[in-house]
C-alpha cells in the first residue's frame, strides 16, 4: 500500500455501548417490583471497546453473528448513536444506507419525495436538482414519478428510495443489510454502482450476512462477536471464522 | 497502535464526531431540508379530508361561538365593549400558541423512524411544526383583520399596534417553541410529557384574558382577596397573557374605538390599557427567550439517547 492510501476515513477508539433495558416503566410497576424486590432495569453491553481504523479507498466487511453488535457500531459511525465511552471520528461527508425509505412520506409524490429525502440524507438544493434525473433513471419508475408513493409496489418503493441513496454525495457509505432490493437486473445495477463507488476510492462499510455480494465488494473482514473484535484481515479468513462459528 | 499513529498523514482537525449537534444553528444550516419539511406539514395536514384547510377555520369558529354564547350572552361579559372581536383576537393567539406547543411536543415520537435511522438536527422537527402552526394562523388572523377593517379599524390603527401585533407574534412563537423542545425531549423517555402538555393547554386559554378583561384580575386579587400586586405584576409577564394584551392593542382596542366614541353609546368604556404595556412587552420577551434557551439545553442534553429510547 502507498503512503496515501493509508489516509484513515473512520477511526473507532475504544468505543463502548452499553444498553439499559428498563424493565418498569409506570409508577405502578416500580413499586410492584421494588415489593418483590426486582431489579428494575437491566444493562446490556453491545460493545466492549472497539478499535478499529478504515482507511480511505478501503472496502470492508463487518461480519458477526445477529446481536453480536455489528450494527450498533454503524449506528455509532452515522451518528445517529452516541459511545459512552472511546471516540468516533470520521472524515468528509458520511452517508448510510442503514434504512432506505425512512423519511418517505406516503402522501407526497415520487418526485417530492426524492427532493425531501435527499434533503434528510444532507444534499443541498442544487445538488439535487442535479442529479434529480439520474437518480430517476436508476430507479426506472420514471412513467409513476408524479404518482403519490402510498401507490407504488413495495419494489417500486424501495428502488426509488435505494436510487435516492445510493446518489448522495459522499466520501463513507456505510450498508446495513439492504443488498436484497429488487429484482436481480436491479441488484446487478445497484453491485455496478458499488463498485463505481470503490472505483472512485470511496470508503465503503458494509454489514451484512450475504457472503456472495460480500466477496464482490469487499477486500478486508472484520469479525465481531459478542462487542468484541475477534478478527480484522484479510476477508477469506473473516468468512471462514463466521462460518466455522 | 497507538492513538498517535491515527494522526500520523491527516491531522486531528480534519474529523468530525458524528452525531454532534450545534442546537438551533443547525437549523439554519439545513434550511432547506426545514423548508421542505414546512412544506409538507402543510400540505400534508388536510389531505383525504373534505373540507380541507376549512378545518382551520371551523375549529377556532366553533370556540368563539362557545365562548361567545356562554360567556358573552348567559354570563354577561359582554359589557366589555365590542366582546366579539376581543374574544376573537384572543383566541387566535392563543391557537398559535396551543397548536405550535402540542405539535412541537409530539414532533420527535412522530418522526421516530427517522430519528431511530438517520442522524440529522431533531430540532429541526420542533421548528418546523411551530412553522406549520403559524401558517395555519395566518388564515384566521386574516379572518380577525377582515372583521376589524368592516369596524373601521383603519382609522385609528396605529403604527405601534402593528408592531405590536408581529412582536406578539414572535413571543407566542418563541415561546411554544421553547416550551415545545422541552416537553418533546422529554417526552421521547416519558410519554407523560404529552399529557402534561394538553392539560397546561386546557389551562392556558382561561390563565390569559382572551375570555375576560384583565382589569377583573386586577380587581379580584387587589380589591376583593386583598392579595398584593405584585401577583398582577407576575400574571402580565406570561409570555401568552402579553401576546393576549399586545393583539387586543393591535386588533380590538382600534376596531372599537368607533363604537365607543359613536354618540348615544351606553356602556362601558374601553378596557384601560395594561401599564407598562412595552415594559412588560420587553420582560415576557426575556421569559420566552429564556424558555428557548432553557428547552434548547434539555434538548441537546437528552438527544444524545433518542435513537435507543424511542
Amino acid at each position: 500500500m502507498t503512503q496515501t492510501a493509508k489516509r484513515p476515513s473512520i477511526i473507532i477508539d475504544g468505543v463502548r455501548k452499553t444498553f439499559t433495558l428498563n424493565h418498569a416503566f409506570s409508577l405502578k410497576d416500580t413499586v410492584v417490583s421494588w415489593i418483590r424486590r426486582r431489579k428494575l432495569s437491566s444493562t446490556f453491553e453491545a460493545l466492549k471497546g472497539i478499535d478499529l481504523v478504515i482507511n480511505e479507498g478501503e472496502s470492508v466487511a463487518i461480519l458477526g453473528m445477529n446481536g453480536s453488535g455489528k450494527s450498533t457500531l454503524l449506528k455509532l459511525v452515522s451518528g445517529v448513536m452516541e459511545p459512552d465511552a472511546g471516540e468516533v471520528l470520521t472524515r468528509g461527508r458520511v452517508a448510510g444506507l442503514i434504512e432506505v425509505g425512512a423519511g418517505f412520506h406516503p402522501e407526497l409524490s415520487g418526485r417530492e419525495n426524492v427532493f425531501l429525502n435527499a434533503a434528510i440524507l444532507g444534499m443541498k438544493k442544487h445538488e439535487i436538482e442535479e442529479r434529480y434525473d439520474e437518480i430517476v433513471a436508476f430507479s426506472e419508475i420514471e412513467e409513476f414519478i408524479d404518482q403519490e408513493v402510498k401507490h407504488y409496489s413495495s419494489g417500486m418503493f424501495l428502488r426509488l428510495a435505494f436510487a435516492v441513496a445510493i446518489h448522495v454525495h459522499l466520501d463513507v457509505l456505510l450498508m446495513d443489510e439492504i443488498l436484497s432490493v429488487g429484482d436481480v437486473p436491479f441488484r446487478e445495477k445497484c453491485r455496478e454502482k458499488f463498485e463505481e463507488l470503490i472505483a472512485d476510492g470511496k470508503t465503503l462499510v458494509v454489514v451484512s450476512h450475504d457472503m456472495e455480494m460480500v466477496r464482490q465488494l469487499c477486500t478486508r473482514g472484520v469479525v465481531i462477536s459478542k462487542g468484541e473484535v475477534v478478527y480484522d484481515g484479510e476477508l477469506e479468513g473473516a468468512i471462514a471464522l463466521v462460518d466455522a462459528a | 497502535m497507538t492513538t498517535h499513529d491515527h494522526f500520523a498523514s491527516v491531522p486531528r482537525t480534519d474529523f468530525d464526531i458524528p452525531g454532534r449537534s450545534h442546537g438551533l444553528i443547525d437549523v439554519v444550516r439545513w434550511r432547506y431540508l426545514l423548508r421542505l419539511l414546512v412544506r409538507t406539514g402543510v400540505t400534508t395536514r388536510y389531505r383525504n379530508s373534505v373540507l380541507g384547510w376549512l378545518w382551520s377555520y371551523v375549529r377556532p369558529a366553533a370556540q368563539f361561538f362557545v365562548f361567545w354564547v356562554v360567556l358573552g350572552i348567559f354570563m354577561d361579559l359582554d359589557r366589555v365593549p365590542n366582546y366579539a372581536v376581543y374574544l376573537f383576537s384572543g383566541i387566535v393567539i392563543i391557537n398559535l400558541f396551543s397548536e405550535g406547543f402540542k405539535n412541537a411536543t409530539t414532533s420527535i415520537v412522530g418522526n421516530a423512524p427517522l430519528v431511530r435511522k438517520v442522524f440529522l438536527p431533531r430540532q429541526l422537527f420542533a421548528v418546523s411544526a411551530v412553522l406549520v402552526s403559524f401558517v395555519h394562523f395566518l388564515p384566521q388572523l386574516a379572518l380577525l383583520l377582515l372583521v376589524c377593517l368592516l369596524m373601521g379599524w383603519a382609522g385609528s390603527v396605529t403604527l405601534l399596534g402593528v408592531l405590536g401585533a408581529v412582536v406578539g407574534i414572535l413571543i407566542v412563537m418563541v415561546f411554544s417553541l421553547g416550551l415545545g423542545l422541552f416537553f418533546g425531549a422529554v417526552n421521547v423517555r416519558f410519554r407523560d410529557a404529552e399529557n402534561i402538555v394538553e392539560l397546561m393547554l386546557l389551562l392556558a386559554t382561561w390563565a390569559s384574558p382572551v375570555l375576560y378583561a384583565w382589569t377583573m384580575v386586577q380587581d379580584a386579587v387587589v380589591d376583593k382577596l386583598g392579595w398584593p400586586g405584585w401577583i398582577v405584576d407576575l400574571y402580565m409577564l406570561n409570555p401568552i397573557t402579553q401576546g393576549v394584551e399586545l393583539f387586543h392593542y393591535a386588533f380590538w382596542r382600534p376596531a372599537s374605538q368607533a363604537i365607543v366614541d359613536s354618540a348615544g353609546y351606553v356602556g362601558e368604556a374601553l378596557t384601560p390599557v395594561p401599564p407598562m404595556l412595552a415594559m412588560n412587552t420587553l420582560w415576557s420577551a426575556v421569559v420566552a427567550v429564556g424558555t428557548l434557551l432553557i428547552g434548547q439545553l434539555v434538548f441537546r442534553r437528552l438527544e444524545g439517547k433518542f435513537a435507543q429510547d424511542l
